[in-house]
């Protein structure tokens, strides 16, 4: 394909403006979060998200997530169309309070965990994933 | 769920008397997002397997709620604990009403 100027403007337009989402999906994603916690404030602590830095494959893309002590754990993709993900609620004959699986994401974003603790206490972490090809 | 196939886990036959256990499910099912179009511009419905839940002798692992950003063929693994010698049940609850249930024993030893 030849690169003209008229599209080189436009992939630029299209850069500019997907920089500029994030903004308004991570609204989207806090107020989702928020949904989770309840409006509490979930700060730092003991919770791990671990992802591939860079996938191929937006389609599949391997997550787990651990946090000790939690009574529930979400995943949120700030940048999907949706960000909820999935909520593990780990009951009284679950093992330590780890979970893995596969998600969709469509685009390179941050991916968003944040536990419940038995406290009432919610913590929170995220990972900047990069994807080549999103779902 | 795609026809023919089943759900799959992945277990140990038996544990030590309070052992932790990994459990490793999948389910074939396409999880339709509701964000894709058909050919001719329409929206395909979203159809998606929006619980999964796993038991042990009737009391809860875990209970997960899904989106449409899980992946197709939904798989989990979490890990359990087996205080004695029991069932694990395993339920896939679907948008269209389907569930799909599972089952399997453990020992002790």
């Amino acid at each position: 394909m030849k690169l003209t100027r008229r599209d080189a403007l436009t992939l630029g337009l299209g850069a500019t403006a997907a920089a500029l989402l994030p903004m308004s999906a991570t609204a989207a994603a806090e107020d989702a979060i928020a949904v989770f916690t309840g409006g509490v404030e979930a700060g730092a602590g003991d919770i791990t998200l671990t992802t591939p830095e860079t996938v191929e494959n937006g389609n599949r893309v391997p997550i787990s997530v651990e946090a000790p002590g939690a009574m529930a754990i979400a995943v949120f993709a700030t940048g999907n169309p949706t960000p909820e993900v999935a909520t593990f609620n780990f009951g009284p004959m679950a093992g330590r309070r780890f979970a893995s699986t596969r998600i969709r994401l469509t685009a390179t974003q941050d991916v968003v965990a944040v536990a419940k603790l038995a406290d009432g206490a919610f913590v929170r972490t995220s990972v900047m994933v990069k994807v080549i090809n999103g779902s | 769920m795609i026809s023919g196939d089943k759900p799959r886990v992945k277990m140990p036959v038996s544990a030590a008397a309070g052992a932790e256990i990994t459990i490793k499910t999948l389910i074939p099912h396409p999880m339709e997002s509701g964000q894709r179009k058909d050919s001719d511009g329409n929206t395909i419905p979203r159809s998606i397997i929006n619980r999964f839940t796993c038991e042990f002798n009737g009391e809860s692992v875990i209970d997960v709620r899904l989106e449409p950003s899980v992946s197709a063929n939904p798989d989990f693994e979490f890990a359990a604990t087996v205080p004695e010698a029991g069932v694990f049940n395993f339920t896939w609850y679907a948008d269209d009403g389907s569930v799909y249930e599972m089952a399997q024993e453990i020992a002790i030893g």
